[in-house]
């Protein structure tokens, strides 16, 4: 048994929080640059060429790439051989973590109380927090700041089995068609297939972790991927939807079993601004 | 069709009529910030018969909310909001002589159909360049609704501050123009 105090938790949340919302990831900047080799469009190619300036400014000033700096979502793997000691939940810390790194990290605050009230709630908290118990006796936790611009345009779905693979296909295309130039393209796609409702989306959200250009290990949908990043491509929405051939620099599905009657399959949209990090306990 | 023109505000009709779409534009003079929270209160001022917190006729609006500023700095990063939230609020704005909007993202029909009856644009600077943006703004104070933070409405000075005509006066519409071009399905 090992056991991991949680004030070392809230320190490690509170630097994940900052850092990622300053240091654009080497994937996301290496598809960007192939991107702006291959765009078309002019004002699609001055696009891409001011977010890749964008990420230089906010990693050498330290700043926030972009000012939704998110609504903080983690993913957290427990290891069955980790004991957690300090005060309070697992949660509370990770609130903790939060509200230290939005604040000493000069991060927005972009979370209200109460959805209809709507009063922030001035610290960025409270997280919304993924638990998975694992194997082994190490504590993962992978940050991801999520802005609103993108996650408004995602969608969920209950296809009818029939519908099948034509069907996610015809879902995925008409998301991006009807998000067009709100969500920030170009975009990463996360797709979630399979499940019940609130697990596709689950899954969707799950898939954007991934290291982009990675593919998924099942070859059907490996290739799922690769044909859908081309279709998503070929709808013409371009950088910030003015027109291109860049509308999204990749698509991650992820899958779980399902019910005899259901086909569920969620999308999560991601902006180009994709942060996320991982520290392991 | 990409021409870079310089302008200063308060911007006239007749600088909003000589914009199109795809025009690279360099703003520069004075700009005010509002998002959500903020219109909600100025379309309430305006039902009112209240006085705005700000000159509107000739004005441009920028939808941002910005991060805060670290010492020494002017503000901080400041990139474009979703546009379509501010929908319902932006002709009544725009009636009262508002002249260009900021943001990213589609408008609606009734915003275009107020854009060309009263002489207004709809510019679109990049999101998510947020920390580039921020180098254009040379001052920032805030001026009505600090209790909303980063929803205030600030007064920025804004020097070659770069922007694309997104939706002209005439209703030339770079979404859909644009993505006619490059559409291949």
């Amino acid at each position: 048994m090992k056991t991991i105090d949680l004030g070392l938790v809230s320190r490690q949340v509170s630097i994940l929080c900052t850092q990622a919302n300053q240091n654009l990831g080497e994937d996301v900047a290496g598809a960007l640059r192939r991107a702006l080799a291959r765009e078309k469009s002019p004002t699609g190619r001055r696009i891409l060429e001011q977010i890749l300036e964008n990420a230089d400014i906010a990693r050498n000033k330290q700043v926030p790439l972009c000012q939704d700096t998110g609504y903080a979502v983690f993913f957290v793997e427990l290891g069955r051989d980790v004991a957690l000691r300090g005060e309070g939940t697992l949660q509370d810390a990770i609130d903790r973590g939060v509200a230290e790194g939005y604040t000493s990290g000069f991060l927005r605050k972009s979370i209200v109380r109460d959805p209809l009230s709507r009063v922030n709630t001035g610290d960025n908290t409270p997280a919304v927090v993924h638990l998975t118990q694992m194997p082994g006796d190490k504590l993962k936790i992978t940050f991801t700041a999520k802005g609103g611009g993108s996650e408004n345009m995602s969608r969920q779905a209950m296809l009818k089995p029939a519908d099948g693979v034509e069907g996610v296909k015809q879902f995925v295309i008409d998301a991006v068609r009807r998000a067009g130039a709100n969500p920030c393209p170009p975009v990463i796609i996360g797709v979630g297939i399979g499940g019940t409702f609130e697990k596709s989306a689950w899954l969707a959200k799950k898939s954007l972790l991934r290291e982009l250009g990675s593919r998924h290990p099942d070859k059907f949908y490996a290739d799922l991927e690769e044909e859908l990043l081309e279709l998503v491509n070929r709808t013409g929405v371009g950088p910030q939807g003015l027109g291109g051939t860049t509308t999204a620099l990749d698509v991650l599905i992820e899958v779980y079993p399902c019910h005899i009657a259901s086909l569920p399959v969620a999308l999560n949209m991601q902006c180009h601004s994709a942060r996320h990090q991982s520290i392991t306990l | 069709m990409s021409k870079s023109i310089l302008l200063t505000t308060p911007l006239s009709d007749r600088d909003v009529e000589n914009l199109r779409i795809g025009d690279q534009v360099s703003l520069n003079g004075v700009i005010y910030t509002a998002r959500d929270a903020a219109h909600k209160r100025l379309v309430e001022l305006i039902a009112a018969g209240e006085k705005l917190p700000f000159e509107v006729d000739g004005a441009v609006i920028y939808y941002v909310g910005p991060t805060p500023a670290k010492a020494g700095e002017v503000i901080g990063s400041a990139g474009p909001t979703t546009s379509y939230r501010m929908d319902s609020y932006a002709p009544q704005l725009i009636e009262l002589g508002l002249k260009g909007m900021i943001g990213k993202g589609n408008r609606g029909g009734n915003v275009l159909e107020a854009m060309q009856r009263h002489k207004a644009v709809y510019f679109t600077a990049t999101g998510g360049a947020a920390a580039l943006i921020s180098r254009w703004i040379t001052s920032c104070e805030v001026i009505a609704y600090e209790d909303l933070g980063a929803e205030a409405i600030h007064r920025l000075e804004v020097k070659d501050f770069q922007v694309v005509v997104a939706n002209d006066c005439h209703g030339g519409d770079l979404f859909r123009e644009g993505i006619d071009r490059y559409r291949k399905d």
